[in-house]
């Protein structure tokens, strides 16, 4: 798998996260790995625990926006960091289980908390080659 | 939309006019060079907001505007509640009355000097900053709702600061309205143990010298001249506001079609003033004010801690505090009528003038102070608010530099441990739990400035009053 799994893109003030695979539910497993990417190198994280995900929204790309949005809840309620996402979605709602683990100033040095994902350039489409892609900008 | 389809009305104002959904024109104050440099994003996004229901006399931008969520981050707009007139989440922001505070110390450098480093690492220990960093307040349910209620009149009689501070906080250190019941339980469970902490990205606490007096009179009232060391802090209302600004997007942008309204943007989400979502936002809202007034209250007070074991001879007063992302009911002269008018600023300072009746006695002459912030190698100003301004943009002014450089664009550019070596060279001691967080953060990934508070000065929506610049950062 050479191919690019997840990257940030430009926002002048903030940045985009932009996760791409086979499935929509890959892709919004690269984009959470893309968000914590914003937070910290995602391979410092041991996905030695497990965190339950729900969220449900009337379209696809407002769902995106609650999956990232619930991740950073959890980030900041329980003070963990994610590595690892398994994603299923069903209809309007998701299901997930994210791996992680406290957040350890020392090992992570966490550069920015993030805000909130935001709706600046969120989109979850299929591509050409049918594989998905689903980005959106957050507030740093 | 190009730059040809401005239409320049003064040497620091242009004008967008009405065409197809716009209800009013688009009306920019910026110099020539800061409309060379500004995003065409800005143009678009204050183009959809002047197409929003109910707007007033025009959507405005500031001199340090810049591609935002929606609304343009320096976007200031007014909608009247009597024609359909609306509140958006995104207007507001998700960091609702992110603001900055300054406190006069009654120190001058030379007194500082010998213990700035030891004061700065007794701040930075005292004052939580960074991702995962926790206060020591933890509230219960109760003392929750008491907090979203009374903001920093909260905060002081729970023993953080003084009765003293609270008229130099807008609306006296508590927003009316507040509603903590249409404040989600995730948003207070996400706020619980984050009282009193800086948070991260560009929010911090510097200590910083005043190095110009622009002018005498209005310094003077202020109390500050030439030499005077100053705190200021620039933080907001944190996980509580970031997870309203959050819910409520979702809402509106579920709602908006039921309310009759077609978003050019869903990021513009908004509903009727006068509508069950509308009224619960605003009330949630009001909510997150109070908690960021409360929670620049906490902070004042450990930074005055910190200055009490380190430099007792200080004493620090609150010169003022403002608040840059919020939507304020307010009176403004309309076509000779005064209204009621729901404004938004987001990413923009009320700038009240002299006479408003909204300020308190010390400023009644001078206007509010407007806190404007730079980044951590480069100056702060303090201006004031002017009367023009109330014509100019509902007496609103810039709030700070923007960045003119991505986080990732700047993380390639400068290393953390440089910035603070650099700094440190140019006689700045910075303090952070990240230093990737201080590269992208570098003085260098923000546009300058001065030129910003130029521009505010000569279009006269502020009057410059003094200069700052930084002596130690304490960077979230």
């Amino acid at each position: 798998m050479s191919k690019i799994r997840w990257e940030h893109f430009h926002h002048q003030a903030d940045i985009g996260v932009r996760g791409f695979g086979q499935t929509v539910e890959h892709a919004f497993e690269e984009a959470a790995l893309a968000l914590i990417a914003v937070i910290t190198n995602p391979a410092s994280v041991k996905p030695s625990e497990a965190v339950s995900i729900h969220c449900s929204s009337p379209d696809r790309e407002l769902l995106l926006a609650d999956w990232l949005n619930s991740l950073i809840f959890e980030i900041s309620t329980r003070r963990m960091l994610f590595s690892r996402f398994a994603v299923s979605i069903q209809a309007q709602t998701l299901t997930a289980t994210a791996w992680g683990e406290a957040i350890d100033l020392a090992r992570h040095s966490p550069a920015v908390e993030v805000k909130g994902a935001t709706y600046t350039e969120l989109a979850v489409r299929q591509q050409a080659d049918e594989s998905w892609m689903a980005q959106c900008v957050v507030d740093v | 939309m190009s730059r040809e389809q401005l239409i320049q009305r003064d040497e620091y104002q242009w004008e967008i006019q009405p065409t197809g959904p716009m209800r009013v024109p688009v009306i920019i104050y910026a110099s020539d060079e800061l409309i060379d440099g500004m995003d065409r994003k800005v143009f678009e996004q204050a183009i959809n907001v002047a197409s929003l229901p109910g707007i007033v006399k025009a959507s405005y931008a500031m001199p340090d505007a810049h591609w935002g969520y929606g609304f343009p981050i320096g976007g200031v707009a007014a909608f009247d509640p009597e024609r359909e007139g609306v509140v958006s989440a995104g207007g507001v922001g998700f960091d609702i009355s992110c603001g900055v505070r300054t406190l006069l110390t009654g120190l001058n450098r030379e007194q500082l000097k010998s213990a700035r480093k030891e004061l700065v690492d007794d701040l930075f220990y005292s004052v939580p900053a960074g991702l995962g960093s926790t206060g020591n307040i933890r509230l219960n349910d109760r003392e929750m709702e008491s907090m979203l209620r009374e903001g920093a009149r909260w905060a002081v009689s729970r023993g953080f600061g003084v009765a003293k501070d609270l008229e130099r906080i807008e609306e006296q250190g508590c927003m009316a309205g507040a509603l903590p019941k249409a404040v989600s339980q995730r948003a207070k469970q996400r706020q619980r143990e984050e009282m009193g902490t800086l948070g991260s990205g560009n929010h911090y606490l510097e200590i910083q010298e005043v190095v110009e007096v622009y002018d005498q009179d209005i310094g003077n009232q202020y109390g500050i001249r030439s030499g005077d060391v100053v705190v200021s802090i620039h933080c907001g209302s944190r996980g509580l506001g970031h997870q309203i600004g959050t819910e409520y997007l979702k809402k509106m942008v579920i709602t908006a079609g039921q309310h009759g309204i077609r978003l050019p943007d869903r990021e513009l989400a908004c509903a009727p003033i006068r509508s069950l979502v509308g009224e619960n936002y605003l009330g949630a809202m009001r909510a997150g004010i109070n908690c960021a007034l409360a929670n620049r209250q906490i902070i004042t007070h450990l930074a005055r801690q910190s200055f009490e074991r380190i430099l007792p001879q200080a004493e620090l007063k609150l010169l003022y505090d403002v608040s840059h992302n919020t939507c304020k009911q307010e009176e403004h002269r309309v076509d000779g009528k005064l209204q009621r008018l729901f404004v938004h600023r987001k990413g923009a300072t009320r700038a009240f003038g002299p006479g408003h009746p909204d300020l308190p006695d010390a400023f009644k002459t001078t206007g509010q102070p407007v806190l404007i912030g730079g980044s951590m190698g480069t100056s702060s100003y303090i201006l004031s608010g002017t009367e023009e301004s109330e014509t100019r943009s509902f007496s609103s002014a810039c709030h700070g530099a923007g960045r003119s450089m991505s986080r990732r664009a700047a993380t390639r550019q400068w290393q953390g441990r440089q910035v603070v070596d650099d700094l440190m060279a140019r006689g700045i001691l910075i303090r952070s739990p990240s230093l990737r967080g201080v590269a992208e953060e570098a003085p260098g990934a923000y546009k300058d400035v001065s030129a910003v508070v130029n521009a505010a000065h000569r279009a006269g929506l502020a009057r410059k009053v003094a200069r700052l610049v930084p002596m130690a950062c304490i960077k979230g």
